[in-house]
């Protein structure tokens, strides 16, 4: 469409199940006559004759031959139509019009406002009530969301934040850790067919005046500020950013279970090693919440053993690499580590040197070959290295400070689990702020109290 | 039945402001078409069978490979290349 604007006349090509989300994309970036055309999903992995086949088949929605298409898009003279473009003006309303709780709970199912799970519908009396957990005026704008770097940005204020948390069955006093997490710049509904989601994980004094647990089943349900608040930010994220429709702005092939819930504290009294938002330059008396993007992947173990390094690198290796690694240990785990000798650094600098994988390998990774390869080829490291590497020649996956480590567990088995957690970094869905530069994934709770 | 009133639960979008289609061009003949390579994996591939249908359908039209500088960033250099040396793109294959 930039393209356009210059006065080049430009079509698109997409693959068949995103005809939905290119036209409402090119429609909210004012631009809906847009040329699109659309071949058959998929591309990756499909033989060169095969996409021929698609060049000389026919387009997936208007089922007129594909090269007609793309020849009449780029020829056929504009009409009225065209020529006007589209600007208009879009609103939602504070108040719904009144109606039945059951009425009420429907609409919100049916506009998608929901996780499909019940809600707690937010009348006036609970937003209000809510709203007490912050010193900030209710009109205050929060910041801007949207489910991913082509899609339009939308704007909130501290009372829609707070709208959400109650439908989250939130409590007041939870709200600061809520709208750092609003104000993040992330959302926790990435569009994104790799269904990514967040974890999201609050260190300092905070943790123990809301009443966060980082005990016994600290990721399960089994707390009431750890659900709530991982459950708020995840509706805030699709109701404020302008949906979560599955084919039109959620495109995430498999889903993902964290999508519904998933915060929790650091245990860090009973951590040998200090806290994450500590290595970040915060204070040990700060209150913030950090973001995690992903949850992709899962990986278990038991340690240290015996065999604890030939498990971690078998579980490092087995990632799906193109999203780093960060592990969350129960305490026995962490003490046995230090034991050893490590700390938090130290431990990631060891899985860093140790998690490689033969070059060929590496490479024949979808993600990897559209995110990396092109920084690649403009020669920006590690990757340029990686690239140069011989196919056998052993390469690194990750860098140290992509591994990140975080303390949690109610010490009933010295288990750790290795999930997909980009920590800032690039890539799909990373947050920026309005001036274009990376947003920090660690944010101020102390702000929004 | 009681009705009760709630508050909306969505954000503010932004205005959506217009803009218009470039001219579009008489005929492909003798134009020079960007095929712009948006770097996802093996959209090259699709570019390249793109780029031999021209050479032996219509083979007056000039098609030129062009790569954005990574995938899912907008890439102004590239743009202004297109903008200067070609009458036309083809974008893909995005997603």
């Amino acid at each position: 469409m930039a393209l356009e604007e210059s006065g080049v006349p430009a079509i698109a090509v997409h693959t068949q199940p995103f005809a939905r989300l290119a036209k409402s994309t090119a429609l909210a970036n004012g631009m809906p006559r847009a040329r699109q055309v659309f071949v058959p999903q998929p591309v990756v992995g499909v033989s060169a004759a095969q996409l021929r086949a698609y060049i000389e088949g026919t387009d997936q929605i208007t089922k007129r031959p594909f090269v007609q298409e793309v020849i009449e898009g780029l020829t056929h003279a504009l009409d009225s139509e065209d020529l006007k473009g589209m600007s208009f003006e879009r609103s939602t309303p504070r108040l719904l019009e009144p109606d039945t709780e059951e009425n009420l709970n429907e609409l919100f199912i049916r506009n998608r406002w929901t996780d499909m799970l019940p809600v707690v519908l937010p009348t006036e009396e609970r937003v209000a009530r809510m709203l007490k957990g912050t010193s900030h005026p209710p009109d205050k704008v929060v910041g801007r969301l949207r489910p991913t770097a082509f899609r339009e940005a939308w704007e909130f204020t501290v009372e829609k934040v707070a709208v959400n948390a109650v439908m989250a069955g939130a409590r007041p006093e939870y709200l600061p850790v809520i709208l750092a997490l609003a104000a993040s710049g992330q959302t926790a509904r990435s569009s994104s067919t790799n269904s990514f989601a967040t974890i999201s994980v609050v260190n300092g004094p905070i943790r123990n005046e809301i009443g966060m647990d980082s005990g016994i089943g600290v990721m399960g349900p089994y707390n009431h500020a750890n659900a709530t608040i991982g459950r708020a930010y995840g509706l805030l994220s699709q109701n404020l950013q302008g949906g979560s429709v599955p084919g039109e702005t959620y495109m995430g092939t498999l889903g993902n279970w964290y999508g519904y819930t998933a915060c929790f504290p650091e245990a860090e009294e009973r951590s040998p090693w200090e806290p994450f938002h500590v290595e970040q330059g915060f204070k040990p008396s700060d209150s913030t919440v950090s973001v995690f993007f992903g949850g992709w992947y899962t990986h278990a173990g038991q340690g240290p053993r015996e065999t604890w390094q030939d498990l971690l690198i078998r579980t490092l290796i087995a990632t799906d690499h193109y999203l780093p690694p960060f592990l969350v240990m129960d305490p026995i785990a962490a003490r046995e580590f230090d034991k050893l000798g490590f700390n938090k650094q130290r431990l990631a600098a060891w899985c860093a040197e140790h998690a490689r994988l033969p070059a060929r390998d590496y490479w024949d990774n979808q993600w990897i070959q559209t995110l990396m390869h092109p920084l690649a080829v403009a020669g920006v490291e590690p990757y340029a290295s990686r690239l140069k590497a011989a196919p056998d020649e052993l390469v690194n996956l990750f860098l140290p400070e992509d591994i990140n480590i975080i303390i949690a567990g109610g010490e009933t088995q010295g288990f750790w689990k290795i999930f997909g957690g980009r920590y800032g970094g690039r890539g799909p869905g990373a947050p920026i702020t309005d001036k274009g530069e990376a947003a920090s994934p660690t944010i101020s709770v102390d702000a929004w109290r | 039945m009681t009705k009760i009133a709630v508050h909306d639960p969505r954000g503010y979008p932004p205005k959506v402001t217009g803009k218009r289609l470039a001219p579009r061009l008489e005929s492909l003949d003798g134009k020079v078409i960007f095929l712009v390579d948006c770097q996802f994996d093996n959209s090259d591939v699709f570019m390249q069978q793109m780029r031999e249908w021209f050479a032996e359908h219509l083979p007056r039209v000039q098609t030129r490979i062009i790569e954005t500088r990574e995938s899912w960033v907008d890439d102004a250099d590239m743009r202004a290349t297109v903008a200067r040396e070609g009458d036309g793109a083809i974008l893909g294959v995005g997603l």
